[in-house]
């Protein structure tokens, strides 16, 4: 039976190991956003041994290019991007510490297997229900790589950030065992 | 002959392009509703309810429903006897899609070349214009912002007359059997059946202006419609993927004659926000 958890980041361990896919999550604390060109800045400080321009550890990444925030708003319709476009870069930063990932849709087996060996876990948020997610967020400001525009790296304050999870760490995957379930 | 300044098509681009991404129509809601009722999963009744909610909190915070708000994709429908006066009709659309994004705070997601460069041209210009003259005085005018997730799993394939209308079955139940969750799911499938390679794409792509309460006005496609939508709802991936039985809310064919050697097929998928408003000056 799916659960509903509340989360505080930084994320602990202990509280990651009890999670199963189909739970309902609601997350708040500090979280951070990254697309494509992000990911690749990113893995290429790792590569060169540099400093990321936040601390990775325990941290989340959600995968987003939100739109231009409305005026008195802190942040535009903000629902999640296609994931499997940071799949190349995901492991990378698993290994640097990160210990959950946002997005939508389906990750690789490699993915897959760096959140088991890390104990990290994966979030589906709900592509398209982008205000519902924008509400949950209350602040945010650009940490890094500004010349990206909506790609830039920001920090945001959320509060009951809603999604659900798609991969535990354990390695089971909702995209298959979902599927597998009600497939006729 | 009627006389039409391209200035005023500015002011009706703009506001399509911020109606078509604050408003989901009618039709979109009615449908999920409907599949609601159905959803066995309960993480996908969770989501089917998650997407009504984010409909009308978009209507009322006037913002985008999907924070990717589109490619502009603008059909134009002109009247043979309308002439066109007053500048350049091709930028007055441009400068419709600029004023639009810009007023509505919606995401400019164009970038200048496709694989090169890849710099954002910051105004979400150039639209994507289709052109068709028609009888009449009139312009109508449909712009129907297209989300890559969902365009990233489209499909065409140039297809044997031999593997008839089963093989096309099976092409496009594939097609979003393959794509997953990641065309964001509930989907609308679009099919160009016909023409030649390019057409074929063009006809998908149209087919999704209809309103998904219409059924195909031809009884021989609407049997294949139905059929389509039923295998594709067997798949099992549900809303978002997930798992469940709303994986697509519909299904639209438009077809056209094609040569005797030929049969080209192309699925154009589109998400949930299947967002399309049109005017007529
Ligand atoms: S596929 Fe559609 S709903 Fe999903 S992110 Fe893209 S535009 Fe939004």
């Amino acid at each position: 039976m799916p659960k509903t958890k509340y989360l505080q980041t930084p994320l602990k361990e202990d509280e990651l190991a009890q999670l199963q896919i189909g739970d309902k999550v609601f997350i708040t604390g500090i979280i951070y956003t990254g697309r494509d060109a992000a990911h690749k800045r990113l893995v290429e400080l790792l590569e060169k041994n540099e400093e990321l321009p936040f601390d990775i550890k325990g941290q989340v990444i959600y995968y987003v290019g939100p739109a231009p925030a409305p005026p008195g708003k802190p942040i535009g319709s903000a629902g999640p991007t296609t994931s499997y476009r940071m799949d190349p870069y995901a492991p990378a930063l698993l290994d640097a510490g990160l210990k959950a990932m946002i997005g939508k849709g389906p990750r690789s087996q490699l993915v897959i297997d760096s959140m088991v060996k890390n104990k990290a876990v994966y979030f589906a948020a709900i592509g398209g229900a982008a205000v519902v997610v924008a509400e949950s967020i209350k602040e945010a400001k650009v940490i890094a790589y500004e010349d990206l525009g909506t790609e830039a790296i920001r920090e945001l304050r959320v509060e009951n950030f809603p999604c659900i999870v798609a991969n535990d760490i354990y390695g089971k995957d909702i995209y298959q065992e979902g599927v597998e379930k009600y497939k006729r | 002959m009627r006389q039409i300044d391209v200035k005023e098509i500015i002011p009706v681009i703009r506001k399509l392009c911020i109606d078509a991404n604050y408003y989901i129509g009618e039709d979109v809601i009615k449908k999920i509703k409907e599949f609601y009722e159905k959803e066995e999963s309960e993480t996908g009744k969770e989501v089917l309810s998650i997407l009504l909610e984010n409909y009308e909190l978009s209507a009322k915070e006037k913002m985008p429903i999907c924070q990717d708000t589109g490619v502009a994709v603008v059909f134009i429908e002109l009247g043979q006897d309308v002439h066109l006066v007053g500048g350049d009709f091709v930028e007055a659309i441009n400068e419709g899609v600029r004023q639009g994004y810009k007023d509505g705070y919606l995401r400019k997601s164009m970038v200048d070349d496709p694989i090169i460069e890849r710099k954002n041209t910051k105004d979400n210009t150039p639209a994507l214009i289709y052109t068709d003259i028609v009888p009449g005085d009139k312009i109508k005018i449909t712009v129907a912002p297209k989300g890559g997730g969902s365009e990233n799993m489209s499909e065409v394939k140039m297809m044997k007359a031999a593997d008839g209308i089963e093989g096309v079955v099976d092409f496009v139940v594939d097609r979003i059997s393959r794509s997953g969750g990641n065309p964001c799911p509930p989907v609308v499938v679009g099919i160009g059946l016909g023409g030649d390679f390019e057409q074929s794409a063009l006809l998908a792509k149209k087919s999704l202006l209809r309103s998904l309460d219409q059924k195909n006005p031809d009884p021989k496609w609407a049997k294949v419609e139905e059929e389509i939508l039923e295998k594709i709802n067997n798949l099992g991936i549900g809303p978002q993927g997930l798992g469940g039985r709303t994986t697509a809310l519909g299904v639209f064919i438009l077809s056209k004659p094609c040569h005797i050697a030929s049969m080209p097929v192309a699925v154009n998928v589109q998400c949930h926000a299947a967002r399309h408003k049109s005017a007529v000056i």
